[in-house]
C-alpha cells in the first residue's frame, strides 16, 4: 500500500517530448520605431488623460456644494456624481496607462527560474533537530516533571482571568427574558400616535401595531420610558392588535377570554429570531415575518402554519376599562421572542 | 530562449547588459545608502527579478488583494467623521425627511457623512463596493485555486491562511454593514442575537454578554466598530502577509506547456513587467471601485431609517455573502427540543451555527482529505485543468450547487414577488433541491469532465477537426483530421497518470494481520471511487499507432483520387507544416 508500492517508474513519461520554450517573436513596438513611438505617445497621453481628471475632481470638489444647498445633475447628488467620475478616471487612467506601457515597451523576455524543494537540506533539519532536542535537555524539562506540570497548570489556569474580566460585559440574563413592562390594567396604545384604542375603532380584518401606554406617558406613579430603555422594552413589549370575526377565532381552553369581540393582541416579535412580524394577510388570518417567512395563524391561538419558526406567538391578554379603552389582563404568560435555552416550556395549549 | 543554460537557482538577466551598477547614479546611491544600514541588497538581488507566470486567472486574487487596500484607505477616511456610539440625538442635519426624529449617533454620523461631507458618501460607496468585490474576488480565488489543483502540496497551509481569509473577511463585512444602525442593518443584529440565543447552554449568556445586556442595548456599535476597525483588520494584514511570503517562497504555480515543467517556473521578471502590471492593476482596481461609488448606489442607509425593533422593512435581507446560511434558516422545519426545562432550537442553531462552521470546516480539509485518498504527497507546481481531476471538479461543483441553491432560498421572498410564484412551494422545493442537487451536480460534472478527457484524447490520436468535408468515390462524406500543432499536443499531454491505491492483503508475509487494515481498505476503495474512471493520456505506442494509421489513410486516398485535399491547400500551411510529403500528388 500507499507510495512505495507505486513504482512511478515503471510508468511512461511524457508520450511527447517537451519541444521546449518557443522562440521569442518580436513585437511591432520591437521592431518598428514608428510603432514604439506611437506606444510611447499613447502611454503619456493616459498619464496626461489622468491629470485632467485629477483637476477636474479638485474643481468639483469645489464647484459643487452639498447639504443644505445641494447641486444635482439629472437628479443625481452633482459632487458625489462628478467626484467618482473624476477620481475613477484619473486613477484608472494611470492604472490602464502603466499596463500598456509595460505591454508594449518594457521588455518582454518570458525568462526562467528553477524552483527548489520547499524543504530544508536533510543536514539543516537534522541539525535543528538536535538543537531543539539540546534546548530541552539542558532545561531539564523531561526530567522534571513537577515543574513542567506545574507550569502547565498556571499557564492553564490564566484562561479564568481572561474569562473573568470578560463578565463584566453584561449583566446577567436573571428573569429579564422572561417578562415584560405589559401588566394588568397597562393600555394598549397605537405605535405612532400613543393614542389608546376603543374596540369599536377597530373593524373586522383590521390590524393595528400596538404598544404599551408607558412609551408615550406616565402611568400611575411609573414615568414614561425612553431612550435606550424604550429601545430594549419595544424589543420585547411590541404588539399587534387585530380584529377577526369572533366565529373565525377558535381559542385554546384558558384562552377563551382573553379577547374583546374578537379583537386580539399578540406579540409583534418573531419567535424564530426576533424580527418584527408585519406581514397581515387578512382572508387568511396570517401573519407573515419578512425575515424568514414564518407564518403564524392568529385566529388559531399564533400557531404556526408555516415557515422555520417552532412556537406559536405569545398572546396578550386584553380587556377593556372603565373609559372603554383597550387593557391589557397581565403580562404575557410566556417569554416572548426567540428561543433561549433557559426559556421555560410550559406550554400554554395543545400544539 | 534557452532556460537550461543558466545556472541553477539564478534567474538569467533578460537584458542585454549585465545587471550591474554603472556608472555612480542617483538609483545607486540611495541604494549604497539603504544597504548601508539594511544590508537588504542580497536578498532584493534574488527577489527583485523574481519570475511571475503570466495568466488571467492569477489576477483574481489581486483584486482581492487591492480591493482590501481600498478598503483600509476609505474605512480611514470614514472614522474620521463616523461615530460609533448609541447615544440618543435628534436629527437636525441636512436630510429633511429625517429632521427631527430620535436616532443613535452611529447613524447621525452615517448621514452625516452622506449629505453634509464632500466625498463622504463616495467613499462610504466606495468603501461598501469594495467590500463586496474583496469577499467575491476571494471566492472566485478559491474557486480557481481548487479547481487547478493549486492548492497541492507544499501549499495546503496557504490553502488554509485563504480560507481564514475569506471566514474573517465576511465577519469584517458583517461587523461593517452594522456600524450604520439603521433599520435594516439592526435587523440583521436583531436577528443575530437570536442565532446566539439558540446555542445551548451558554447563548443567552453570550448575547447578555455582547450587547452588554438585553438587545439592543447601547454597547453593540461601540463594541463592533473595535472589532471592525481594529481586531478584525489586524488579523487580516497578518494574515495577508503569509499569504503573500508563502506565495513567494514557493514561487507561483504556472500551467504546463513546452518549457513549463514542474522544475521551473517561466514568465515575467517582478521588475519591472510585474511590478508595473500589479502596480498598474492596483490604479485599475481602485478606479474602477471609485466609478462605482460615484455612479451606483449601495446601502442608502437615509431611505432606511434609524433603527426601532417595532419596525422591518418587507424583503429584508443581508448583505449577499451572507445570504446562504440566510436560506438555509429559511429552508430549515421548525424543530425544537424541549428537555428539563430547557430549549433546544435545533431550527435556529443548526442552518446558522452548526452548517457555517461545518461548511468552512469541510472547505479547510478539501486539501488533506484528497491527498490522503489519492496518496499523492509529491510537491505539485503544475496546474491541473479541472477535467482532469473530474472528482475533485465534481466535488467543489456538489459545494457550489448547495451553496447557490441554499443562497437562492435567502431570497425565496423576492423570487415568489419577482417571479408570481408560491413563496411555499419555492421553499419545499428547495428543502428537496438543497439535498439532491448537489448529487446531481456531482455526477453530471464528473461525466462531463470524463467526455472532454475522452475528447482530448481522441484529438490526441486523430487530429482535430479540419471544418474540410471529403467525398469518396462511392459518395460517401467525411470530415478530415489533421494533428494536432506539436506544442498544442504536448500541452495535452503534459499531465500525471493517475495511480489507483491498490487493495492492501490485510496481513504481511508472515500472516500478521495489518494493524491499518481497515483504513487501508477504505483508503483503496475511496481512491478507485476518485479516480479509477479517469482516462488517462494515450502511450507513445498508441499515439505512434495512431499516427501510423493516419499516414496509411492519407496514401490510401492520395491513391485513389490523386489529388487529396488535406486542408491546407485553404490555410497556406501545407508546407510550414511539413506534411508535403502527403502532396505528393500535386
Amino acid at each position: 500500500m500507499s507510495t512505495t508500492d507505486r513504482d512511478l517508474a515503471q510508468v511512461e513519461g511524457d508520450p511527447i517530448a517537451d519541444p521546449g520554450l518557443p522562440a521569442h517573436l518580436p513585437r511591432a513596438t520591437d521592431v518598428d520605431e514608428a510603432a514604439s513611438r506611437r506606444a510611447e505617445r499613447q502611454v503619456a497621453m493616459l498619464f496626461g488623460l489622468s491629470s485632467v481628471f485629477t483637476v477636474l475632481f479638485i474643481v468639483a470638489y469645489f464647484a459643487f456644494g452639498v447639504g443644505d444647498d445641494l447641486d444635482t445633475f439629472l437628479g443625481f447628488g452633482a459632487s458625489n456624481l462628478f467626484l467618482g467620475l473624476t477620481l475613477g478616471m484619473a486613477l484608472l487612467l494611470i492604472g490602464v496607462g502603466t499596463i500598456h506601457w509595460a505591454r508594449k515597451l518594457m521588455a518582454d523576455h518570458e525568462i526562467v527560474e528553477y524552483r527548489h524543494a520547499a524543504a530544508s537540506t536533510p543536514e539543516d533539519r537534522e541539525e535543528t533537530v538536535g538543537i531543539l532536542q539540546t534546548g530541552l535537555e539542558e532545561s531539564q524539562i523531561g526530567r522534571r516533571p513537577l515543574i513542567r506540570n506545574s507550569l502547565l497548570g498556571a499557564v492553564g489556569l490564566l484562561v479564568a482571568p481572561a474569562g473573568v474580566l470578560l463578565w463584566d460585559l453584561g449583566p446577567t440574563p436573571g428573569n429579564k427574558l422572561n417578562t415584560t413592562v405589559w401588566r394588568e390594567g397597562m393600555r394598549v396604545v397605537q405605535d405612532i400616535s400613543g393614542t389608546p384604542i376603543r374596540p369599536e375603532d377597530m373593524e373586522v380584518g383590521q390590524l393595528v401595531n400596538g404598544e404599551p401606554e408607558i412609551f408615550f406617558n406616565d402611568v400611575g406613579d411609573e414615568e414614561q420610558i425612553e431612550g435606550h430603555e424604550l429601545l430594549v422594552e419595544k424589543a420585547k413589549a411590541a404588539v399587534v392588535i387585530v380584529r377577526m370575526d369572533p366565529a373565525d377565532v377558535t381559542p385554546w381552553p384558558g384562552r377563551e377570554d382573553w379577547g374583546v369581540d374578537g379583537i386580539l393582541c399578540y406579540s409583534k416579535i418573531c419567535t424564530h429570531v426576533g424580527c418584527p412580524i408585519s406581514l397581515w394577510e387578512q382572508t387568511t388570518h396570517d401573519l407573515l415575518c419578512p425575515c424568514h417567512q414564518s407564518t403564524f395563524d392568529l385566529a388559531d391561538n399564533g400557531k404556526v402554519v408555516f415557515g422555520p419558526a417552532a412556537r406559536h406567538l405569545p398572546q396578550l391578554p386584553l380587556a377593556v376599562d372603565d373609559e372603554g379603552y383597550l387593557i391589557a389582563r397581565s403580562d404575557f404568560t410566556e417569554a416572548v421572542g426567540p428561543s433561549f435555552w433557559e426559556r421555560d416550556n410550559d406550554e400554554p395549549g395543545p400544539e | 530562449m534557452s532556460a537550461e543554460t543558466s545556472s541553477a537557482g539564478v534567474a538569467p538577466s533578460n537584458g542585454r547588459s549585465a545587471a550591474k551598477a554603472g556608472k555612480p547614479s542617483r538609483v545607486g546611491a540611495a541604494a549604497t545608502w539603504a544597504d548601508d544600514r539594511l544590508g537588504l541588497a542580497g536578498v532584493a538581488k534574488k527577489n527583485l527579478r523574481k519570475v511571475f507566470p503570466d495568466h488571467w486567472s492569477f489576477m483574481l486574487g489581486e483584486i482581492a488583494l487591492w480591493s482590501f487596500v481600498v478598503l483600509l484607505l476609505s474605512g480611514v477616511f470614514l472614522t474620521f467623521w463616523y461615530r460609533p456610539s448609541m447615544a440618543e440625538v435628534i436629527y437636525e442635519g441636512s436630510y429633511s425627511p429625517l429632521r427631527g426624529l430620535h436616532m443613535s449617533e452611529a447613524m447621525a454620523s452615517t448621514i452625516h457623512i452622506s449629505f453634509d461631507v464632500r466625498g463622504g458618501l463616495l467613499m462610504r460607496q466606495v468603501h461598501h463596493w469594495a467590500a463586496m468585490v474583496f469577499v467575491a474576488s476571494m471566492m472566485v480565488h478559491l474557486l480557481r485555486v481548487y479547481f487547478t489543483g493549486a492548492f497541492r502540496k507544499p501549499r495546503e497551509l496557504n490553502w488554509v491562511i485563504g480560507c481564514l481569509l475569506l471566514l474573517l473577511g465576511t465577519l469584517e463585512g458583517f461587523t461593517g454593514y452594522s456600524l450604520p444602525d439603521d433599520l435594516l442593518s439592526g435587523t440583521g443584529i436583531r436577528a443575530a442575537d437570536g442565532f446566539m440565543k439558540s446555542i445551548p447552554i451558554v447563548g443567552t449568556y453570550a448575547s447578555f454578554l455582547l450587547f452588554g445586556g438585553e438587545f439592543p442595548g447601547d454597547s453593540i456599535i461601540p463594541r463592533l466598530y473595535t472589532v471592525h476597525v481594529l481586531l478584525i483588520p489586524g488579523i487580516l494584514v497578518a494574515l495577508i502577509a503569509a499569504h503573500m511570503l508563502l506565495l513567494v517562497y514557493h514561487k507561483h504555480t504556472q500551467w504546463p506547456g513546452p518549457g513549463r515543467t514542474e522544475q521551473n517556473v517561466v514568465g515575467y521578471p517582478m521588475l519591472p513587467v510585474y511590478a508595473a502590471k500589479a502596480g498598474g492593476f492596483f490604479f485599475v482596481v481602485f478606479g474602477v471601485l471609485t466609478l462605482m461609488g460615484g455612479l451606483i448606489g449601495i446601502n442608502p442607509v437615509w431611505r432606511y431609517g434609524p433603527y426601532n425593533p417595532a419596525e422591518v422593512t418587507a424583503g429584508s435581507q443581508p448583505d449577499w455573502y451572507m445570504g446562504w446560511p440566510d436560506g438555509l434558516l429559511r429552508l430549515m422545519p421548525g424543530w425544537e427540543t424541549h428537555v428539563f426545562g430547557t430549549t433546544w432550537s435545533w431550527n435556529v442553531f443548526f442552518p446558522i451555527i452548526v452548517m457555517p462552521g461545518l461548511m468552512f470546516t469541510i472547505l479547510l480539509m478539501l486539501p488533506f482529505i484528497e491527498s490522503w485518498i489519492t496518496g499523492d504527497k509529491r510537491d505539485h507546481h503544475l496546474l491541473q485543468r479541472p477535467r482532469n481531476a473530474p472528482t475533485r471538479t465534481a466535488v467543489m461543483v456538489a459545494l457550489m450547487t448547495f451553496y447557490g441553491l441554499s443562497w437562492a432560498a435567502g431570497g425565496n421572498d423576492i423570487i415568489a414577488i419577482r417571479m408570481g410564484l408560491s413563496i411555499n412551494q419555492i421553499t419545499y422545493f428547495l428543502r428537496g433541491a438543497v439535498f439532491i442537487g448537489p448529487i446531481i451536480a456531482f455526477i453530471i460534472t464528473r461525466r462531463w469532465c470524463l467526455s472532454l478527457q475522452r475528447a482530448d484524447n481522441e484529438r490526441l490520436l486523430h487530429g482535430y477537426e479540419s471544418g474540410v468535408i471529403m467525398r469518396d468515390p462511392q459518395g460517401g462524406y467525411s470530415e478530415k483530421h489533421l494533428p494536432l500543432p506539436e506544442a498544442k499536443a504536448y500541452t495535452l499531454t503534459a499531465r500525471d497518470r493517475d495511480l489507483v491505491l491498490s487493495a492492501p492483503t490485510g496481513s504481511d508475509g508472515n500472516g500478521v494481520a495489518s494493524p491499518t487494515a481497515r483504513k487501508d481498505r477504505l483508503r483503496a476503495r475511496l481512491s478507485r471511487l476518485w479516480m479509477a474512471d479517469n482516462i488517462q493520456k494515450p502511450t507513445r505506442a498508441e499515439l505512434e499507432e495512431a499516427r501510423h494509421h493516419a499516414e496509411h489513410e492519407h496514401a490510401h486516398e492520395a491513391a485513389l483520387s490523386g489529388h487529396p485535399a488535406d486542408g491546407h491547400q485553404f490555410d497556406g500551411r501545407d508546407e510550414a507544416t511539413g506534411h508535403g510529403h502527403q502532396l505528393s500528388g500535386h
